[in-house]
């Protein structure tokens, strides 16, 4: 063989070696797998789920003697079973939009204090401060608004009656106490405050040191900095924060469930203490519910589950939208 | 407009680290003066002094005095944000605001100083694209993102956005320094016209560079790594090239070191 002789350069391995005999390429291969089988199973889960929802739900919506889409009681463990969805789905996209309005501004709003503001000493311990609040299990959040939040909100809600009844929303129709969408509105609030922050923050942290400095060379404040540099940079990261925010609002139960008292009556008027959401509605009732009942809760599920792809839909349009002048083509 | 800059005593320190040492220059308006030297030595942090970007930094810290004309930089009651507005800047790296249109990329520093008429404002992007020599290229696209520019016209771009704001000096850091040749000749073609209106400083660590478009050539150099950077000599740059008063000067020139 050629390759033997002395006067040759020393042997490299031959180019037309199969792939997989040295253990690098078998290694490749094997990762391919795993990582093509696991994407695999994801869609597989998914589809199962989605499969497994529509037949139970449609083992119940056959069975309704009312109208899924236009009833206001739920009523599913009765023969015939009647019930209908309207009061939740207004209940948790009412609950949910109150969250997000107080929950994204004064998110942002922490986010770029620790970010611009706060002097290193102070932003590290604030930080991991706002990612405890996250650690927090959700009937503890339940618990403190039930006995806390609750009695403390009354007032409000008066107060909030007497003076801006003509808002609509505040205006309360019906008595009682503050078991309402408003309250449930600041409890989400406060617990989506934390995973909007520090998404918001991480991104605020990542502006190129360049682009903020192509302000500060134009003589730009440090508001300004933040309003022509940051704030551009960071919104499609600030809109991701928001969805996963609204992700955790909308799916919410046992907070929700710990706070409302469920009563199927439609109402916009956030003071009003009636109302539910989806996931609080399946948590109170499925214990309780017979085979057709547990269907019937299956279903909202099911409408939940659309109406969460619904949002993460909308938020990636919105990103894509902004695609051409996003911070990545910097 | 176009005003000299005066520099006495000038030393530069991050945290405890001193970067440059006693600085004193002056600079005539309407000329481009280079600033060369090895890397390290402290070229582009004497360039940010001079409109006291270097203290956004953190750690960073001035001593010394920058007088524009008569006022000086460093005075106890300028506000550096002021400073800014009248010594504009050109990075090593384009940086158009990327999520902001060709249009509102010019517009940004008239926005700021509260100078918004729309007519008024056109006229100026319009003025200072020209201005740029990069009008004719993007004139049908000004509702565009600056950033899908090229990068020779994102330049520019940066040029016509810091001198919108009628600025006394313009500095430029390494402004070719991520360029391709056929767009650093239009920068450097662009230089010769900006200096009839301001006063320019260009730090390059390309010597033909410097040789081309500047009048005065300034020399920094550093004794050793850690230590602070110095001014070694200041000359007119035909000087500076064909014989400089000072020996490293020459070595660095020749390609000796550095």
């Amino acid at each position: 063989m050629a390759s033997t002789t002395p006067m040759d350069t020393p042997p490299a391995p031959p180019l037309s070696s199969k792939p997989g005999t040295s253990t690098g390429r078998a290694g490749d291969n094997i990762f391919a797998g795993l990582s093509r089988g696991s994407g695999i199973l994801l869609l597989v889960i998914m589809a199962s789920i989605a499969v497994f929802l529509t037949y139970r739900a449609s083992l119940a919506l056959s069975k309704n003697e009312g109208n899924f889409f236009t009833t206001f009681e739920w009523d599913a463990s009765l023969t015939p079973p009647v019930f209908g969805i309207p009061v939740l789905l207004v209940g948790t996209i009412l609950s949910s939009i109150v969250a997000m309005v107080i929950a994204v501004p004064i998110a942002v709003g922490i986010a770029l204090f620790i970010s611009h503001y706060a002097p290193r000493r102070l932003a590290a311990p604030l930080a991991y401060v706002i990612d405890l609040l996250a650690a927090v299990p959700s009937i503890i959040y339940g618990l403190w608004g039930a006995l806390v939040l609750v009695p403390y909100l009354d007032g409000l809600n008066l107060w909030l009656d007497q003076y801006f009844a003509w808002t609509y929303i505040f205006d309360q129709t019906q008595p009682g106490v503050a078991r309402n969408m408003l309250t449930v509105g600041i409890l989400l609030a406060i617990m989506i405050l934390p995973i909007v922050t520090s998404v918001s923050r991480e991104v605020f942290l990542q502006v190129p040191r360049m682009n903020e400095e192509a302000a500060l060379a134009l003589g730009a404040t440090r508001w300004e900095v933040i309003r022509l540099s940051v704030l551009p940079f960071g919104r499609s990261g600030v809109i991701s924060a928001s969805m996963l925010g609204l992700g955790r609002a909308l799916g919410e139960t046992m907070a929700v469930a710990t706070v409302l008292s469920p009563s199927f009556v439609l109402s916009f008027h956030l003071t009003d203490p009636v109302g539910g959401t989806f996931a609080q509605n399946i948590a109170a009732k499925f214990d309780e519910a017979n085979a057709t009942g547990r269907d019937a809760l299956i279903a909202s599920g099911l409408v939940l589950f659309f109406l969460t792809l619904l949002v993460n839909g909308a938020a990636r349009l919105i990103i894509a939208r902004r695609k051409e002048y996003s911070g990545a083509n910097a | 407009m176009a005003k000299r800059i005066d520099v006495s005593g000038l030393s530069a320190y991050y945290g405890s680290h001193r970067a440059i040492d006693d600085i004193s220059m002056t600079v005539e308006p309407r000329s481009v003066t280079a600033f060369i030297g090895p890397s390290g030595c402290g070229k582009s942090t004497f360039l940010r002094t001079l409109n006291r970007m270097h203290e956004v930094t953190p750690g960073g810290r001035v001593e010394g005095k920058v007088l524009l004309d008569d006022e000086n930089l460093y005075g106890p009651n300028v506000d550096p944000v002021a400073v800014r507005r009248t010594v504009g800047m050109v990075f090593q790296r384009p940086n158009p605001f990327p999520t902001m249109s060709i249009f509102d990329n010019v517009a940004a520093g008239l926005r700021l100083n509260g100078q918004a008429r729309k007519s008024e404002l056109a006229d100026v992007v319009e003025k200072s694209l020209k201005g740029a020599n990069l009008w004719n290229e993007v004139k049908d696209r000004l509702n565009k993102p600056g950033s899908g520019l090229s990068g020779g016209q994102q330049q520019r771009l940066c040029i016509a956005r810091a001198i919108a704001v009628e600025p006394d000096v313009l500095l430029m850091d390494e402004p070719c320094s991520a360029l391709d040749p056929i767009s650093t000749l239009a920068i450097e073609d662009l230089i010769g016209e900006l200096k009839e209106r301001f006063t320019i400083v260009i730090v390059t660590h390309n010597m033909q560079q410097a040789a081309r478009v500047s009048d005065r050539t300034a020399f920094f150099n550093l004794a050793a790594v850690g230590q602070p950077g110095k001014l070694i000599e200041i000359d007119d740059t035909e000087r500076i090239f064909a014989n400089p008063s000072v020996q490293a000067t020459e070595d660095y020139i020749s390609g000796r070191f550095g």
